[in-house]
């Protein structure tokens, strides 16, 4: 494993990270109450009296966060917990309308387990996974409306949270963002979030320290909050680690602290020292008695378990022999995944590797389109390979033909067909298309047997023009070279 | 016609039934007892057009053979169950504006079976209190009171006023420490706590959620039985609710007590118990005895540390459920320059003096480093509390206490006033039944010298109200109080 | 474990309370004498009992993932003291 040392004139550094992932469980209704979880619709709609913390209100648990939560944690290979307890976290803000969070504190649903990420330099790297607890998002304010208040929307305030509590096991930026990726993929194999950061549905925040390399000390850390995409994250693992640091060579000291990460320029500012406000006051939740599982829900999820990207990428190497490479790029959302599955089936697997991830991307990227919009269907793209590989069209022809096919969706063997592109195959049709090039050109004939044999390439030429492009290239090379002599 | 606010409300529907008089005189009847008896500010928002018009509409149910089980009977509601489009306070001066758009599982129940609302009955602020005094309404008057105005008890203090006063056939209460059976105590009436469960908390403003109960205050034991049966059941809102059948309480009513095993715990009779009410609970002891029932000594040695850990849970709960009345959503807002300036300035002004104190030490028992110290030790020992029942249970079916240590005292009585620890101690009899989740009641046995009404516990396993209805019920036939 | 007038200060503050100065002393003592009586607890060997979490303990029952609830804006803000735009209206939250 590559170490990653971030040094200075003064000395050689490493960083100690940890993450808390906060992401939102896909459900219809919220974690406590019937109101919908639909995103986007008018402010305050989505709401129940539950949600908006009316007097009186209970909380109703919704058994999908449950499920979700227990999928998510048998995905990252975690112990699942038959017996968690709700408490509750007190602190007044106004995007918690009952000014507690319902969450999980001394007994959360999922305990440990285990995230593995791929390095550019080719190791893998184990995250571990402390805990995964269960408990309610908070709502929105809104503070660009007007300069002198702000406005409060409880459409989000309600909905399922799941939070994913890493240990201190990131040693680099790169682990930093590979992880988010890879968490990412995962939970969206799953259906249990769909991973979306920039809409929020997906936040980290990261807890980060520094040490002299080599040294086992924990410092005092800061959390950032507020890193919303793999970059930022990896951005503010870095700055906050250099600016630490500086701090300490310059012989400061520092304070646990919460900070705030700016978009912007990639920094972090001073939001408040931990100390100050973190007293929440956890107790168990009154309103709720203990959460228990039987083995039967449990198995039941099992059952529902989904191939997931690491097992998958191995198969596609095992089995359908692709590179380590292409087999992760694959596997990285699982629809790309099913896509090339069914491409393949039946059909050459990496020739339909190299097109995916070839001609095939290119085009929904300059099409701007999703994988579910293609016009080319898997089944056609393995056509496509077929037809190449049984040297019914060349390569060249073949990207001529998926061209026709993107802009179409046309079936690759009508197209084909009704071009009458189909390469000839017959060497008697070839030995006469030959034979009329050589009696037209004497010379060239001539020079290529006094020794000036790079004509090749040109009689190659001249017998595929003839044939516009339907002779196939290696029987013309092969014929040429006996009838040459 | 006056006459018609003294009948049960098992009289009065065999009345309406028989067409002896109509929903509407009766509601009427009571009507005129809410104007006649104002001075005791047992509402705090009256209601009589709402009730008015479904007297009508029970009038026609009668008439049209399809009344329900409390059809046309006239009922106050606490004012800490939220009712749909009627102002709901907790008498506290932080929600006096709150119209709730919802109904309570409780209140909804017993509308749904016919009976009538009143209007809101007057409480200590957030159930928080055991006289009435601490609601921004003003005290409430026990309809006993003679030359000096006497506390209702509380913190159901106006429910058990107006049953009292005959300005309600019943009333809803909540019980959280004792609040609806130590009211019942000093007004003379019945009042029952359910088991833990056995009602929904839906729509009742939460004091101490793991606590809170709650329960009918009646003329008789009987009414209580008919309420309690309409108001119970689980309830999907409400996850502590339990999923037991409810029973016909009223069919034990006059079942035979003979054998039925009565606990006596020694550690309610501490030194110094006062004289008339010791006196009373060996009295009702000896009725019990005298139908055959055996009694039996137990002891209940965690009794003492009920009134610390209660003062630990239920503050703890109340300063986490009371967090959201913030001026944000709903209720008063005092206005400031920043969201937490409203914060501050909403509650310290909205919250009355014992909200607050409770606030504080509940705020102070679960901050960081005081938690396990107070909150851990005291669900231990309420632990410790349950288990003592537990043990007493396997000797005896239902347990005999008195319900209160005094008769009721003077409203600003300067004991109480100065130190809150004198109040407190009102519910030493009351609170352990909380902590435990069992079910309790008090009925009225006697008036003692100084002319008030002394009330008597009844404490039954936990959903075996059944048991404590029979011997209640006995109790009440051999005891022949006589209602205000 | 006496309380003193800094750890009023600092309970009220997270209790968004306000306790004005002239108080604090009546505050704190009256605190103080509630807390020494709650103190008995002490006496108690509670070695080997478990906490009281939840009275008469039963199956946590959960709902089935059914919108059942919401699209009642009116109702929500209907109590609201200061409303703006269907959103919920606070002077400047800056963190």
């Amino acid at each position: 494993m590559a170490e990653y040392v971030i040094e200075t004139p003064k000395g050689k550094w490493e960083i100690v990270c940890g993450l808390e992932i906060h992401c939102q469980i896909i459900s219809k209704s919220k974690i406590f109450s019937g109101a919908s979880t639909e995103f986007g619709d008018d402010a305050n709609e989505n709401v129940s009296f539950v949600d908006a913390g009316m007097p009186g209100m209970l909380p109703v648990l919704n058994k999908e966060c449950v499920r979700q939560a227990v999928k998510t944690g048998l995905g990252l290979n975690a112990k699942i917990n038959k017996y968690s307890v709700f408490s509750r976290k007190n602190y007044f803000y106004p995007d918690t309308p009952q000014n507690y969070q319902i969450t999980q504190f001394e007994y959360p649903l999922v305990g440990e387990g285990e995230i593995f990420v791929d390095l550019k330099d080719g190791s893998t790297r184990r995250i571990g996974i402390e805990r995964i607890h269960i408990e309610q998002d908070a709502a929105k304010s809104i503070h660009d409306l007007n300069p002198k208040k702000s406005y409060i929307d409880l459409n989000r305030a309600g909905v399922g949270l799941m939070e994913i509590v890493t240990k201190p096991d990131f040693c680099s930026p790169e682990e930093v963002g590979e992880f988010l990726k890879k968490l990412r993929s995962i939970v969206r194999y799953l259906g249990t979030c769909d991973g979306n950061m920039d809409e929020g549905s997906m936040r980290c925040d990261a807890s980060i320290s520094v040490r002299p390399l080599g040294s086992k000390e924990l410092r005092p850390r800061t959390e950032v909050k507020n890193v919303n995409s793999v970059k930022f994250a990896m951005q503010a693992v870095e700055f906050e680690a250099k600016r630490q640091i500086a701090l300490y060579e310059a012989g400061e000291t520092m304070q646990q602290q919460t900070r705030h990460f700016n978009q912007t320029d990639g920094s972090t500012t001073f939001l408040r020292l931990k100390e100050f406000s973190d007293d929440y006051r956890y107790f168990p939740e009154p309103d709720l008695p203990p959460l228990v599982l039987d083995d039967a829900f449990i198995d039941d999820i099992k059952k529902e378990m989904v191939e997931l990207p690491d097992a998958k990428k191995a198969r596609f190497v095992k089995d359908m022999g692709l590179t380590a490479y292409d087999a992760s790029v694959l596997c990285e959302n699982k629809e790309t995944a099913d896509f090339f599955e069914k491409a393949a089936k039946g059909h050459d697997a990496k020739k339909v590797a190299n097109w995916m991830m070839g001609d095939f991307f290119a085009m929904l990227n300059a099409k701007r389109l999703p994988l579910e919009k293609s016009p080319v269907t898997p089944e056609m793209l393995g056509q496509l390979v077929d037809l190449i590989t049984s040297n019914v069209i060349n390569g060249k022809t073949a990207k001529d033909v998926f061209a026709i096919m993107a802009e179409t969706g046309e079936n690759p063997e009508k197209i084909v067909e009704e071009k009458g592109w189909k390469q000839v195959t017959d060497t008697g049709a070839i030995e006469s298309l030959i034979d009329k090039i050589l009696a037209a050109n004497p010379d060239n004939v001539a020079a290529y047997k006094a020794g000036k044999v790079n004509l090749m390439g040109w009689f190659v030429g001249q017998v595929m023009k003839e044939s516009k492009g339907t002779a196939n290239p290696g029987m013309v090379n092969q014929i040429l070279q006996q009838k040459l002599g | 016609m006056s006459e018609l606010t003294k009948l049960t409300i098992a009289e009065a529907l065999s009345g309406l039934e028989t067409k002896k008089f109509s929903a509407k005189e009766l509601t009427a009847a009571y009507i005129h007892k809410m104007d006649e008896n104002r001075r005791f500010n047992a509402y705090v928002s009256e209601t009589p057009e709402i009730a008015l018009k479904a007297a009508e509409a029970a009038d026609k149910n009668y008439a049209a053979g399809t009344a329900r089980t409390l059809e046309g009977i006239p009922l106050g509601i606490k004012d800490l169950f939220c009712t749909k489009g009627v102002r709901t306070t907790a008498c506290s001066r932080i929600i006096d504006n709150f119209v709730p758009p919802y109904e309570s599982t409780v209140t909804e129940r017993l509308f749904a079976a016919g009976a009538i609302c009143l209007g809101k009955l007057n409480m200590d602020e957030f159930a928080m209190g055991g006289s009435n005094e601490n609601s921004c309404f003003g005290p409430v008057i026990n309809p006993w009171s003679k030359d000096v105005p006497l506390v209702p008890g509380g913190s159901s203090g106006g429910s058990a006023a107006a049953v009292c006063a005959e300005m309600c056939a019943a009333a809803t209460g909540t019980d959280t420490g004792g609040s609806i059976r130590q009211p019942a105590a000093f007004c003379g009436i019945v009042g029952v706590k359910p088991t833990y469960g056995r009602c929904s908390r839906y729509g009742i403003m939460a004091f101490a959620s793991s606590l809170d109960q709650a329960g009918p205050m009646g003329k008789d034991v009987r009414d209580c039985a008919l309420l309690l049966k309409v108001m119970a059941g689980h309830d999907v809102k409400d996850s502590t609710s339990a999923f037991k059948e409810v029973p016909d309480f009223e069919k034990v009513l006059g079942q035979d007590i003979k054998g039925l095993k009565i606990g006596i715990p020694a550690e309610y009779r501490p030194e110094g118990l006062n004289k008339e009410v010791a006196e009373a609970w060996d009295k009702a002891t000896a009725m019990l005895k005298a139908r055959g029932a055996e009694i039996v000594n137990i002891s209940l040695p965690h009794t003492k540390y009920a009134l610390p850990v209660y003062y630990i849970i239920a503050p703890a709960e109340a300063s986490s459920n009371l967090a959201r009345y913030d001026g944000i959503r709903y209720g008063n807002r005092v206005d400031g320059a920043h969201v937490d300036d409203v914060y501050v300035n909403t509650r310290t002004q909205g919250f009355g003096k014992e909200v607050k104190r409770r606030i504080m030490i509940g705020t102070y028992v679960l901050s960081a480093g005081y938690y396990d110290a107070y909150y851990v030790k005291a669900q231990k020992v309420r632990r410790l509390i349950q288990n003592d029942f537990n043990e007493a249970f396997k000797h005896c079916d239902v347990i005999l206490t008195p319900t209160s240590p005094t008769t009721a005292f003077p409203i600003g009585d300067k004991a109480m006033m100065e130190n809150p620890l004198n109040m407190y101690l009102n519910d030493v009899f009351t609170v352990s039944v909380n902590l435990a989740g069992l079910p309790a009641m008090s009925l009225p046995i006697g008036l003692a010298s100084n002319g008030l009404p002394l009330g008597m516990q009844l404490i039954s396993r936990a959903f075996d109200e059944e048991t404590m209805f029979k011997a209640a019920f006995a109790l009440e036939q051999d005891a022949g109080f006589k209602r205000k | 474990m006496a309380i003193n007038n800094d750890t009023v200060k600092k309970i009220a503050s997270l209790a968004k309370l306000k306790i004005e100065e002239d108080r604090l002393d009546v505050t704190r003592d009256e605190f103080n004498k509630i807390m020494d009586w709650i103190a008995q607890l002490n006496e108690v060997n509670t070695d080997g009992a478990e906490p009281l979490v939840s009275v008469n303990a039963q199956q946590l029952v959960c709902r089935e993932d059914v919108v059942t609830d919401g699209n009642m804006k009116a109702e929500i803000l209907a109590n609201a003291p200061a409303s703006e735009f269907g959103y919920f209206s606070v002077p400047k939250v800056v963190e």
